[in-house]
């Protein structure tokens, strides 16, 4: 067996190669997911970064993994249908933090990936500080039920839970906030995934 | 493989979320325990970049940021192999790399450091890896630069890589160093990692056989993701 390569810290140095927008080049990805003709419950969802000082992290970038509208993933390992075409959807988004912590994206809702699996999104944290990155999870207040019966949400304390859960922000499931606290009150579930 | 799980990471070699040493861990490292988490399709899928998505410029960072004339510094080829655990190719995944100029700038608007920036060098690439999970870039070799730390703190020469692997549980971000950098037993992101023979994996070796002849030094470094064993995933 060989030995994993060690993760070390992105730095805050990154943006101009990872999330280049601002310095006139095109990223591999972005915070939106979706053009106009994207299947399925569009939404966005905003949120902020925040250290153990409660002070907004300035120099994070989330990323984001997602099943499409009908819960299926754009991976081959997903063989439970035809693939969506690549211009289609490709589940995967990514942004730089503004100074004050703040995220967002443009994305559509997935769909449940399985039984006694709610929609939700897989997210990667990281940052200056962070020698690895964190695993964690964005589920939907409004999809109560199924998160009751969500074999991943079942594992975790009953009185952390809500921090994996984004809370609407209007009546149309148009919009939801998922705010990551790394550490300190509150402090988002992060996974040994 | 279909449907194995990813073996998990390997905790003598993943630095801690906390080390004091490196002070910007003091309040972005979370204080829970991590929660397990069983795999599923969310874990086993990830991103997926191919060759269609760079271009031959995109791994020559002594071309790709040229404004009047060619980056200054000593050019370096930086080559290797990502494999898995099991010494499997990781072939098709993307790497991606940034770094700081032969000055030790980056072009980052948020770096402060008082040296020059070359007008020439922007400092970002990507590969997708080969059939036998091969990459290869051009680029100068990056400079040392200051940082607040501790007391007359210097980050060692290094290159930043990110890469996705086959799903997003192998998904892995990293830095490599230079062989012989007497900087790198002083500098506390390095030194996160206490098992040196996990940390030295992040140290390249020099090439004389990647080294092109009146061109370019080479370096080779290796990258080694997660792999899967035989355990079947559960349900």
């Amino acid at each position: 067996m060989r030995r994993q390569t060690p993760s070390q810290t992105i730095g805050p140095f990154f943006a101009y190669a990872m999330t280049p927008t601002a310095y006139g080049r095109t990223g591999i990805a972005s915070n939106r997911l979706t053009t106009e003709a994207t299947p399925g419950q569009h939404i966005r969802i905003v949120g902020r970064v925040f250290d153990g000082a409660g002070t907004g992290v300035g120099d994070a970038v989330v990323e984001i993994w997602q099943a499409d509208a009908t819960g299926r993933y754009h991976h081959p390992e997903d063989d439970r249908g035809a693939l969506p075409t690549e211009s289609d959807f490709s589940g995967f988004g990514r942004t730089d933090t503004q100074p004050d912590g703040r995220f967002s994206f443009e994305t559509i809702k997935p769909g449940a990936i399985g039984s006694r699996e709610a929609p939700h999104i897989n997210v990667i944290v990281m940052a200056r500080g962070m020698l690895l990155h964190a695993f964690t999870r964005i589920y939907f207040a409004d999809e109560a039920r199924a998160n009751a019966e969500d074999r991943v949400l079942s594992t975790v304390p009953a009185g952390r839970r809500d921090t994996l859960i984004a809370q609407p922000l209007d009546n149309a499931g148009a919009s939801f906030q998922f705010d990551i606290r790394l550490q300190g009150d509150g402090e988002t579930v992060f996974f040994d995934a | 493989m279909k449907n194995a799980v990813y073996n998990p990471r390997d905790w003598d070699s993943q630095p801690p979320y906390a080390h004091p040493p490196y002070r910007s861990t003091d309040l972005r490292s979370p204080k829970q325990p991590l929660v397990p988490l069983a795999q599923s399709l969310s874990e086993l899928t990830g991103p997926v970049y191919g060759h269609r998505h760079v271009n031959a410029l995109d791994a020559d960072l002594t071309r790709n940021g040229i404004v009047n004339g060619e980056p200054l510094g000593e050019r370096i080829i930086v080559a290797g192999q990502v494999l898995d655990e099991g010494g499997r190719p990781v072939p098709d995944t993307l790497v991606e790399i940034w770094q700081a100029n032969a000055a030790g700038r980056y072009i980052h608007v948020g770096d402060q450091h008082d040296a020059p920036l070359d007008p020439n060098f922007f400092g970002g690439g990507r590969f997708v890896t080969d059939a036998s999970g091969h990459y290869r870039f051009t680029t100068v070799k990056p400079g040392a630069y200051p940082w607040g730390n501790h007391d007359n703190a210097w980050r060692p020469a290094h290159i930043h890589f990110s890469l996705f692997g086959p799903a997003f549980i192998t998904r892995l971000v990293t830095q490599m160093y230079f062989p012989g950098d007497p900087l790198l037993e002083l500098d506390p992101i390095f030194q996160a990692t206490a098992d040196a023979a996990a940390r030295n994996l992040l140290v390249a070796d020099f090439s004389i056989d990647l080294t092109e002849p009146g061109f370019a030094l080479g370096y080779h470094f290796d990258i080694v993701l997660r792999g899967r064993d035989a355990t079947p995933l559960e349900d």
